[in-house]
């Protein structure tokens, strides 16, 4: 709490800069892991049906 | 091995397996130590502890420049060389590079808000800033717009490459016109303007940032190689059916 005591009469624009960086790079960092799963799941199931033909 | 032998997209996906976690931890590691000393450097003379904004703003102002000038560079490999990764890494280069072109706006705005008295006004900074985030929305927009993506590919490079001559006027804003925004102060010819109790934590910052705009560079062409692996193993199997 001290931490953001000292950042005085400001506080408000520093945390909120700081807050929309973290929320972003998380939500593209979550965005790319999602599809990297969705993606490898789709190739591995078509290389089975080719597989099975 | 010559490097050019990396840019094999089988290569590629192996080579990215390891890179994505090692340089993950690389990048994590140089952002909380630039960060946390950033935080712990003393407030500047004038702006107070508004300062520690300048430990964000400022890389991801150098990475929209930077993503842009990558996304411009693939944009040559697609058009001249006719490389089979460069429109995959256009692409990414294009997603990555938006957000923190939009990031760059976003924390500017925060950080004039309480310094010039507004979050926004039509200056050369602000607004070259502004035309840089609207090329990357319609190179993306491109690439949403064609179902097939070397014909996407091409025409999002047609954009990246004539949209590029807005880097330099971003660049040069401050020098060229009167700008509320503050000239270079760290990639200036001679020595930089910042204490070294500030400039080391905004380097160590943005160096962390750099890897981490390739990790994510890295891991969104692994996507796309998957879709397009998908994308062909689909079309191949209609192709059987109508047999």
């Amino acid at each position: 709490m001290n931490l953001f005591a000292g950042l005085g009469p400001h506080a408000f624009f520093v945390l909120a800069a700081y807050g929309a960086a973290a929320v972003s790079l998380a939500a593209l960092m979550i965005w790319i892991a999602l599809d990297y799963r969705v993606q490898q799941r789709r190739v591995r199931e078509l290389e089975e049906r080719v597989r099975k033909r | 091995m010559p490097l050019i032998d990396y840019a094999n997209p089988h290569r590629f996906q192996r080579l990215a397996a390891w890179l994505i976690p090692l340089l993950g931890v690389v990048a994590g590691t140089l952002i909380v130590l630039g960060l946390a000393t950033g935080w712990a450097a003393p407030a500047d003379y004038q702006q107070g502890q508004m300062v520690k904004v300048m430990y964000i703003h400022v890389p991801f102002a150098w990475l929209a420049l930077g993503g842009y000038t990558v996304m411009a560079i693939s944009a040559l490999g697609t058009l001249v060389w006719r490389h089979p990764l460069a429109d995959v890494s256009g692409k990414a280069a294009a997603q990555v590079g938006a957000v923190f072109c939009f990031l760059c706006l976003v924390t500017g705005a925060l950080w004039g808000r309480p310094t010039w008295g507004t979050y926004w006004d039509w200056d050369p900074r602000l607004t070259s800033v502004l035309v840089l985030f609207l090329l990357y929305l319609g190179v993306l927009a491109l690439w949403r717009a064609f179902d097939d993506p070397l014909r996407a590919g091409r025409a999002a490079a047609i954009l990246a490459l004539v949209g590029f001559i807005n880097v330099p006027i971003v660049k040069f804003s401050v020098d060229w016109w009167n700008s509320i925004h503050q000239g270079p102060s760290v990639s200036r010819l001679g020595a930089p303007t910042i204490d070294p109790s500030m400039l080391y934590p905004l380097l160590l910052s943005a160096g962390g940032f750099f890897v981490l705009f390739a990790v994510l560079h890295m891991a969104l062409m692994r996507n796309e190689l998957l879709r397009r692996r998908a994308r062909t193993l689909r079309i191949l199997q209609a192709a059987e059916a109508e047999r």
